[in-house]
């Protein structure tokens, strides 16, 4: 990005920044700390679950560290456990489902629907500080002792044998679902009731529609997972009997509880992302997405169908076996609607004018990372074969590649694609182009070789295993490495563009949708004049035209296809 | 009561909130945001009462004899003090929405009396029950000459009828099984027990969080506090209370009643 194209309505480019927006129109920290604006919780957010996925990213590398030597370990068996504990639950609670909805979703829901703010502005603020009271009693628990049960809590794990601090965790992430439960409260709310005028269901951008499907499982489901764990919690705390099987409490009951919800979690953690893949892809194709009813209704389609799945989590532990055969139908079922959103998106960006920026590559990512999850789900949904796979590496693997190579590979095209939107500043392309690929190799380097070591038979959750595994161990801890690396790269360049990005301008992507009309940063009440929405979602068919006959005048910033065609076409300052 | 009528000039007066565009956005807003709160409310008490009923289900006999010793006047008494509390609240909706706050004071008063009645009931009756080590837990004992003690026709229960001595002295001089089974009995009721101060005890949180947000909001109405100009606060206290109230409508049949035939 060396030579900026200046449209004559941006000449002031350097003087944007300078105007009041919700950045800057003050900056002490209690105007922050009692916000109630959308956007600064948005930014809040950000920062807070950055730090408990730098929390639960350090336990990780310390799983992986204690996998290289297994026979003269770095840690106690004990420890190790802790460990994997607190990864999977600080990643999996505390990290991964409020990573997209609090951030770009909070951030993005007003600004794509035409609204001032979200519908209940105090109410999003609380769900900020209740995360942030959650987060505290999950470190405070770590820090004391941690939590030996896994992130499933599994009885009588959670309720005779444990040691640990299962009282403090259960009861902070109890508190972490609600905030859960506001945020999708608002989403639902505000989607209903807060869009502009003219703006209709199906003209609305699909990232809408996926975090309203999001939004119904966060509401539907958070409170199952929230009282099983309070039962857990009071069945520790009080003596009481719920689960215990000791005193005739049914511990698969509670696995059945557990999985309602957090089965569809794993969909509140992967809808967002394949909500930001479609806004991505939409621009950097310059198409309508395909099929856009479908891939709208395949978000519905897969927030509904996810509530019937869960024994898929039990072939093993107890259920019966038509109850089995039953969920392995839906679990089948299921990978309908995620492969209707694989093929749209295929077929969307066929034929686009497809400008591969660091945002598409990560979104790209995601679609091949996120199928490859997803059809070794589909191993593990059929019942033979899961005898065999469960309880080994072949499902942490598989688990990986959908929430960390799926939701994970989401949020970064995402933070990637809003960036310019939300600091007003460009992050260096090259830059972000060098991690994606880092990114996407390392993290094939590490669980690629997990499937091998599942199939192999290695379980999962042990500290020592046989000679053999050792090769592919090693190659996971070192591709872990590589992607830690691809991790730390982006806090680096995103700092530095804070300060020397260049300017961004309302709209850098030359993208369609209501929030790459107001100026970036956005003011503090996002939209002057609620705008009037007369056109569909995606409608970028002028754009396509001007880009296919060499007119890249829309943008702002040299489109890198657009270098020989600019050279002999004036920038035409004086016609303004 | 439509929302024409409470357009209507010198009605219920309101203020618009910034992120709203007219008055009946930000009302629709509140009405659906306290439904879609209320839907998270019934899962949270669904989770519950699936519990209940699968263990019910799972362990017929010591469940009904468990219920026998519930106390059932207290239960209706209780039940008829949240249903006119819900009465009340119903005219207090009624009467705010017609700017009526003399009334409006008065039966938000009759709803917080219910309340408060409601609680003291329970204290009551979670008195006795702790009197009777009723309380799952290491003090967890079981009369069985408990009046009105299940002793019904459940062969495989039998034993559970013996007085708890005569049960130990069996042990020593016949049979081991008989203390087992009495043991298991023991802990199935235990359950119960457990999903009873439970479900009752979360009932009783909400119930005070309902008096909480009636308590300020009859404060508010007292002294004419602009805040309550609307009558939004009060509409949305009235879907909770009724809420709470019919959460107790589904506990009370389904720990108290069902299982005397
Ligand atoms: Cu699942």
């Amino acid at each position: 990005m060396s030579s900026i194209l200046l449209r004559p309505d941006n000449l002031h480019g350097d003087t944007v920044l300078d105007e009041p927006n919700y950045l800057n129109w003050k900056s002490t920290v209690a105007s922050w700390l009692l916000t109630k604006d959308h956007k600064r919780i948005a930014v809040m957010y950000f920062f807070s679950i950055s730090f408990m996925f730098l929390i639960g990213g350090i336990a990780a590398s310390g799983i992986r560290l204690a996998l290289v030597r297994p026979h003269d370990t770095f840690f106690s068996s004990e420890t190790y456990d802790k460990m994997f504990s607190a990864h999977g639950i600080i990643m999996v609670f505390f990290f991964l489902v409020p990573s997209i909805p609090a951030t770009l979703g909070n951030f993005l829901v007003p600004l794509m629907i035409g609204a001032k703010d979200l519908a209940f502005p105090r109410l999003n603020l609380l769900s900020w500080y209740v995360y942030i009271v959650a987060s505290a009693i999950m470190l405070g628990a770590v820090a004391f002792g941690g939590i030996d049960t896994g992130w499933t809590f599994y009885e009588p794990y959670s309720s005779i044998y444990s040691n640990s601090n299962v009282v403090a965790v259960t009861f902070a992430v109890f508190l972490a679902g609600f905030a859960s439960i506001m945020t999708g409260m608002n989403f639902i709310v505000t989607i209903h009731k807060m869009r502009a005028p003219g703006l209709t269901w199906f003209r609305l951008p699909l990232f809408i529609w996926g975090m309203y499907a999001t939004s119904l499982i966060m509401v539907l489901g958070t409170p199952v997972v929230a009282i099983t764990l309070l039962l857990v919690t009071l069945q520790r705390m009080f003596g009481l009997c719920i689960f215990d099987p000791s005193c005739g409490g049914d511990p698969l009951l509670f696995e059945h509880l557990f999985w309602f919800y957090s089965h569809p979690a794993v969909y509140i953690m992967v809808l967002p992302s394949m909500a930001v893949v479609s806004e991505v892809i939409a621009c950097f194709s310059r198409k309508r997405i395909f099929g856009y009813e479908f891939v709208a209704f395949s978000s519905m389609a897969i927030a509904l169908l996810g509530f019937f799945v869960w024994g898929h989590h039990m072939f093993v532990t107890g259920e019966s076996m038509y109850a089995g055969m039953v969920f392995s139908l839906l679990s089948f079922l299921i990978a309908v609607p995620s492969a209707i959103k694989v093929f749209n998106w295929s077929a969307t960006l066929y034929k686009g004018n497809v400008w591969l920026s660091a945002p598409l590559i990560f979104a790209i990512g995601f679609i091949l990372l996120f199928t490859i999850g997803g059809l070794t789900g589909l191993f593990l949904a059929s019942l033979a074969v899961d005898v065999h796979l469960n309880m080994t590496y072949f499902v942490v693997a598989h688990f990986h590649y959908v929430m960390v190579g799926g939701a994970i590979f989401g949020f970064m095209a995402g933070m990637h694609f809003w960036w310019p939107k939300i600091t007003g500043r460009l992050y260096p392309e090259g830059w972000a182009i060098v991690t994606a690929v880092v990114m996407f190799l390392g993290f094939n380097f590490t669980f690629f070789p997990q499937f091998i070591l599942g199939f192999l038979g290695m379980p999962r959750r042990y500290h020592y295993y046989a000679p053999p595994y050792q090769f592919w161990n090693d190659m996971s801890s070192a591709g872990a490495t590589i992607m830690a690396i691809g991790f730390m790269l982006p806090l680096f360049y995103w700092a530095w563009s804070l300060k020397y990005g260049e300017i961004a301008g309302p709209n850098p992507w030359g993208a369609k949708g209501l929030e790459w009309t107001v100026p970036s940063p956005p003011p503090s009440h996002n939209f002057d004049e609620i705008p009037l929405v007369t056109e569909e979602a995606y409608d970028y068919k002028a754009i396509h035209a001007a880009e296919i006959a060499g007119d890249y005048s829309h943008l702002q910033f040299d489109h890198p296809f657009a270098e020989a065609k600019h050279s002999d076409k004036p920038t035409n300052f004086e016609e303004h | 009561m439509s929302i024409f009528e409470l357009q209507r000039e010198g009605f219920a007066s309101q203020r618009l909130a910034h992120q709203f565009e007219e008055i009946n956005q930000q009302n629709e807003c509140y009405i659906v945001g306290m439904w879609t709160f209320l839907v998270t409310e019934i899962m949270f008490f669904g989770a519950l009462f699936l519990i209940l009923s699968l263990y019910r289900m799972a362990y017929p006999a010591s469940f009904e004899q468990a219920h026998a010793v519930l106390l059932v006047s207290f239960g209706l008494t209780n039940a008829v003090i949240l249903i006119s509390g819900s009465y009340f609240m119903t005219m207090c909706v009624r009467a705010k929405m017609l700017g009526d706050y003399r009334m409006t004071q008065l039966w938000l008063g009759l709803t917080l009396l219910c309340a408060c009645g409601f609680l003291v009931v329970k204290s009551f009756e979670y008195a006795s029950e702790f009197k009777d080590h009723h309380f799952p837990g290491p003090s967890f004992h079981w009369e069985t000459t408990t009046p009105g003690a299940y002793t019904g026709s459940y062969s495989s229960q039998f034993s559970t009828t013996m007085p708890a001595n005569a049960v130990n002295s069996a042990a020593v001089s016949s049979t081991y099984s008989a203390p087992v089974t009495q043991n298991l009995n023991m802990h199935k009721r235990q359950l119960f027990f457990s999903l009873y101060f439970i479900m009752t005890g979360l009932h009783a949180v909400h119930v005070i969080i309902g008096i909480l947000i009636m308590g300020t909001l009859f404060f508010l109405i007292r002294y004419r506090h602009p805040s309550v100009d609307d009558y939004m606060p009060v509409e949305l206290t009235g879907l909770y209370w009724h809420f709470v109230d019919i959460v107790w409508i589904f506990l009370f049949p389904l720990l108290y009643l069902i299982g005397k035939q």
